[in-house]
């Protein structure tokens, strides 16, 4: 039985509105979801992951995450081309759950448009945004 | 989706306080999950839980000609069913199709309970009432009743009741609360569902969440009741399939009259195009009820298995491919996933 994480937006992360989080290390990003969006979806049992090398597109899907009742679309905040795909994840999707920011993270991309990452939220708005849903 | 036109169980108060997500169903704001239906779920395997569905609908025939409206209408045999018995059995059309499924209970000569699925409930109604021969009155007394289904393989110990007999039911007390036990549920497991006047659910509720059932919405149900293969009305059987098609010729007593018996007869006869069949995932994915089948036919039911850790489900296909271990291909939005035909159910406790 997996262990829900307590609800938290770091401030070094960035968001986009889809409740998305991206860690953005030089011209690479790491993707994941919101503590918001795995609490919404309840516990995850699948993750169908982008193939590593094809290319993501920024408010396009490039995946799906399931819970046992519902399906989600992963929208990507960034684009890039996807380097890793967490196999950790889609062996155990409630890592997710567990960890939404550190062990459950999604994919890491090289980022093809860095002016993209302006259009990003901040911790603080994104947590405003949710705030109002 | 009017959160303010949903009707609400007299335990809506309990849900809300307990942190559930509710949703709409059927026309009802039920709670769908609790702590997380994959510890609701497992909580049932294991131990015990409780579910409030008091959103099903109670119909009540009574008079001396009860016995002889019910027997030409429904699928199974009512001569087969004393007082303090239940019956699983189908209201069916004049085409075999599955108006809804219940289950009737002989109350006392002349009077008979059926618990109908909530979005059929006005359906029945209007069914059974429009049949009335003189000397049998239907009635809807489903807004006095309020229905907790207690199921898991210790139910009867947390509650101190006698197991007894499945299908079956009696008057009993629990905690000082006079409930009707029903030995009968949708999860697979020993367990009853309880039947009080909706005054005393909430006292019923507290009572049974303090003998240790954990409470348990209606997501856990679904996965539940398709990990065993108990058919779902709107899902896996409608009024468009029949019966035999459907998996549930043992529940139809061909050698009686009832409505529909001679297209249910032929469709035997002939043996069924297509048939119900239980699957389970070869390679990672979820099926989703009105997934196409490469092979031909639908998903009708699926779910991800709580107890298997893999993609289940059931749908039609053609009759040729009904056997287990035929291979099906499910259409997961566009990617093609492996799927293997398998007997019911796909779950079963070991030993």
């Amino acid at each position: 039985v997996s262990v829900a994480a307590a609800e938290t937006y770091p401030d070094d992360l960035k968001y986009h509105r889809e409740h998305d989080w991206v860690r953005v290390e030089g011209d690479e990003a790491t993707l994941g979801i919101t503590w918001f969006a795995q609490d919404s979806l309840g516990e995850l049992v699948h993750y169908e992951p982008p193939e590593p090398g094809s290319e993501i597109n920024k408010d396009v899907s490039y995946g799906e995450v399931e819970s046992v009742k519902a399906v989600s679309e992963l929208i990507s905040p960034l684009s890039g081309e996807v380097l890793e795909v967490n196999g950790s994840v889609v062996d155990a999707p409630e890592t997710v759950n567990e960890d939404p920011y550190g062990e459950g993270w999604l994919v890491r991309i090289r980022i093809s448009n860095p002016a993209e990452v302006e259009d990003l939220l901040d911790a603080a708005a994104y947590r405003s945004l949710i705030a109002e849903q | 989706m009017q959160a303010d036109t949903l009707q609400r169980t007299p335990l809506h108060d309990r849900h809300v306080a307990l942190g559930a997500r509710l949703v709409a169903f059927a026309g009802w704001e039920m709670p769908v999950e609790y702590a997380g239906v994959i510890s609701e779920h497992r909580a049932v395997r294991a131990d015990c839980g409780v579910f409030d569905v008091s959103h099903m609908g109670e119909l009540e025939v009574e008079g001396p000609r009860a016995r002889d409206l019910l027997q030409s209408l429904l699928s199974n045999d009512l001569d087969r069913v004393q007082p303090g018995e239940a019956q699983y059995t189908l209201l069916t059309n004049e085409r075999g199709g599955i108006v809804d499924d219940l289950i009737v209970y002989s109350i006392e000569p002349g009077r008979y309970l059926l618990v109908v699925n909530a979005s059929n409930r006005e359906t029945d109604f209007r069914w059974l009432k429009e049949r009335e021969l003189r000397g049998s009155e239907v009635s809807d007394r489903s807004e006095e009743y309020a229905l907790l289904a207690v199921q898991g393989p210790r139910a009867f110990e947390r509650l101190e009741l006698p197991a007894e007999r499945p299908f079956t039911w009696s008057m009993d007390l629990v905690d000082g609360i006079e409930v009707m036990v029903n030995r009968t549920g949708y999860t697979g497991e020993p367990g009853c569902e309880l039947m009080v006047p909706a005054e005393d659910a909430s006292a019923l509720w507290d009572a049974v969440v303090a003998r240790g059932a954990t409470p348990c919405g209606l997501a856990a149900r679904d996965s539940l009741r398709l990990e065993v293969c108990y058919p779902l009305h709107g899902n896996d059987i409608t009024p468009e399939t029949d019966a035999i098609s459907a998996g549930l010729g043992w529940v139809c007593v061909l050698e009686k009259e009832f409505t529909g018996v001679e297209a249910l007869r032929r469709i035997k006869e002939a043996g069924p195009e297509r048939r119900l069949v239980a699957f389970v995932m070869d390679e990672r994915a979820i099926p989703r009820a009105g997934m196409a089948i490469a092979e031909g036919g639908e998903v009708t039911s699926g779910t991800h298995s709580p107890m298997l850790d893999i993609g289940i489900g059931m749908g039609y296909v053609p009759a040729e491919l009904a056997q287990p271990g035929t291979s099906l291909t499910i259409d997961v939005r566009g990617r093609p996933r492996r799927a293997r035909v398998v007997r019911k159910p796909i779950y079963q406790r070991e030993g």
